[in-house]
């Protein structure tokens, strides 16, 4: 017996399954794209970069909504009550004090408060001005108030005094402690305690939490006081009934979530903001498509005469098609975790020199964003697919 | 010439291809019979234009002939589905290319196991088999090494390896020795002989190099798309 005869017996005697071939074109197809490296980091960088610059600009901006909604978000009430002409936080329009009433008298309505949000200027020890978000908590109830850092909550009843939110604003307030004084619109003020809250303010400014009353009485006010009416209804199901009497007597009541959604699409669609980051988001989204789209071409090109030698020994388009989407979704994949890691890092590090940094990760950043890749993906695998789907074997042969 | 039906390993009949359209439209086959059994190692010469590549295509189920009929095993082989054509050249053909078409970020080894991994046989295994092939075609411990670091004769070795590790009925070499030297073309071909050269299998090679002719068992010319003459090889006047 021939020792060739030997070997083919041998080979014939090899283990053989479905999920082994698979595995074994894909792997094949795996080993022919990182074993060209300088390709493959192209194509890595590519898609990275591309990706780095989406979920950095998708995350800004979702840091800077996030942030336009820092009042909404401390304050945590169920339901707010507004004039229908408010689009942010900052921008209030008092409410007449019946409304307080008319909605504490609604049915379904557990509890109402008023809140005052407003900005002031603070004049401090050393003479310098700085402006200030006030917000007032109702007296009673103290509704909204934040979460102490430093001193007691039930402080602020004291004569003048105010609750210094401890943010990264907190230094331009000078870093008061307990008993640091300062002047508003010629009111003696108090710093009794200092607070956290779970989001930092979008404006750059200190916030300094009060009575209801001693801010309206510090700050000059038109006509009309309540910038907010907070209300807690008895059940959540209550809460279409009390939108449904708000709106009878010309007002809006909107959920903390649909506060949040208004504030976030004044900001996307009624200041430039929103167009701006689209624009940014699709060029990154070019130039990724551009850099890997090219280079995945250049590199099925390369391969062209591989690929087609793989045809003609038998591999059907389907294998091939398998080996080629698999190569493209690989490098998308790869690169799709790379530039979110080095969105994180470049995040973290920008948080570390700058505490008001806004940038968000949102998980719908990061969908969008894996989308996106996908389509990059896609392209470059159809340009590859249709390249190498075109190839006759018979050109191989031909040489 | 071999008659018995099952010696026979690929029979042509009525072979005819053309190719381009309008006033460049020429015919590269034209009616061409031929039969090729076991045992045998075929050459087909003649001069360049003369359709010999295009033949072998047609044999092996890569190009699709105008007219006529590749039958092995009793069945037509262009009556195929492409997937069933892609498995009969998988399984029956085995290719070695004049250019070698080897994949240089694949190391040797893995070059020479693609037609098992095609064939659905698990990676290790299939590695493990192609060192073994690698080691048959002269190459000991050269297994894990890329392609392009070796000559131009061993890069020929390790495309042979790759065309015979399946075990394939027919293995078709397109101008074998055209980018060695004599000496180092003489040793390829005499190995393939040596090594495939029994009732099962069958060799056809397509060549203009007169230097390998004493391996033929038979050798056809080929001219103008027409098998012109068939003179018996030394292999058979032995």
């Amino acid at each position: 017996m021939s020792r060739l005869t030997v070997m083919l017996r041998l080979s014939v005697s090899v283990r053989c399954n479905d999920d082994d071939s698979m595995n074994g074109t894909l792997r094949l197809a795996y080993k022919l794209l990182v074993n060209d490296r300088a390709k493959f980091i192209t194509l890595l960088v590519g898609i990275g970069f591309s990706v780095f610059l989406m979920v950095m600009m998708l995350s800004m901006f979702a840091g800077v909504l996030n942030r336009a909604s820092a009042t909404v978000i401390n304050i945590g009430a169920k339901l707010w009550v507004m004039d229908p002409a408010v689009n942010t936080v900052a921008n209030t329009i008092g409410l007449p004090d019946y409304t307080l009433d008319a909605v504490r008298s609604m049915k379904g309505v557990k509890y109402a408060v008023p809140l005052f949000s407003g900005g002031a200027l603070v004049k401090l020890d050393n003479g310098t001005y700085q402006p200030v978000s006030v917000l007032g908590l109702d007296d009673s109830s103290l509704f909204g108030r934040p979460e102490m850092e430093a001193g007691h909550i039930e402080d602020i009843y004291a004569e003048s005094s105010f609750i210094v939110v401890h943010d990264s604003e907190y230094s331009k307030l000078g870093s008061p402690k307990a008993g640091t004084t300062f002047e508003l619109n010629d009111h003696r003020g108090v710093v009794v305690g200092t607070a956290a809250v779970s989001t930092n303010s979008l404006f750059g400014v200190p916030t300094l939490y009060t009575t209801y009353y001693r801010a309206i009485q510090y700050i000059p006010n038109p006509r009309f006081t309540i910038s907010y009416v907070l209300v807690e209804p008895k059940t959540t199901a209550d809460i279409p009934a009390i939108q449904k009497q708000v709106s009878t007597l010309g007002y809006l009541a909107l959920t903390r979530e649909g506060f949040e959604q208004r504030i976030s699409r004044f900001y996307m669609f009624q200041t430039g903001l929103g167009m701006n980051l689209l624009m940014m988001t699709a060029i990154s989204f070019i130039v990724g498509l551009s850099i890997s789209g090219q280079t995945f071409y250049t590199f099925i090109l390369e391969n062209i005469d591989k690929f087609g030698a793989l045809k003609a020994i038998g591999t059907t388009s389907k294998v091939l098609v398998s080996m080629i989407l698999f190569q493209a979704s690989f490098t998308a994949l790869t690169g799709y975790g790379l530039g979110i890691g080095f969105c994180a890092l470049a995040i973290t590090l920008a948080k570390m020199r700058l505490p008001d940094y806004a940038a968000l990760v949102t998980y719908q950043n990061l969908l969008l964003a894996l989308v996106m890749v996908i389509i990059i993906a896609a392209v470059s695998g159809y340009v590859g697919v249709r390249k190498v789907l075109r190839i006759e074997p018979f050109d191989i042969f031909r040489g | 010439m071999p008659t018995s039906q099952d010696t026979v390993a690929i029979k042509a009949t009525g072979i005819t291809k053309w190719f381009g359209e309008g006033e460049a439209r020429t015919r590269a086959l034209d009616d061409v019979q031929l039969e090729m059994c076991f045992g045998e190692m075929v050459y087909i010469v003649g001069p360049s234009g003369s359709g010999k590549t295009t033949l072998l295509s047609v044999l092996s189920g890569i190009l699709r002939p105008d007219a006529g009929t590749v039958i092995s095993e009793g069945n037509d082989i262009w009556s195929m589905s492409s997937d069933a054509l892609a498995s009969f050249r998988l399984h029956k053909i085995g290719f070695a290319f004049q250019d070698f078409h080897l994949f240089p970020r694949l190391t040797v080894a893995e070059n020479v196991a693609i037609p098992l991994i095609l064939r659905n046989v698990a990676w290790d295994s299939a590695i493990a088999e192609a060192r073994k092939f690698v080691d048959l075609v002269g190459l000991k411990g050269r297994s894990d090494i890329a392609p392009v670091k070796l000559s131009g004769g061993e890069q020929q070795r390790v495309a042979i390896a790759r065309a015979i590790i399946g075990s394939p009925d027919l293995l078709i070499m397109d101008e074998p020795t055209a980018s060695l030297d004599g000496d180092t073309g003489k040793s390829i071909v005499g190995f393939v002989k040596e090594q495939l050269l029994n009732k099962n299998r069958c060799i056809v090679i397509v060549t203009h190099d007169s230097r390998i002719y004493e391996f033929a068992s038979r050798i056809l010319h080929m001219e103008d798309g027409r098998l012109t003459k068939e003179e018996q090889g030394k292999q058979n006047e032995d």
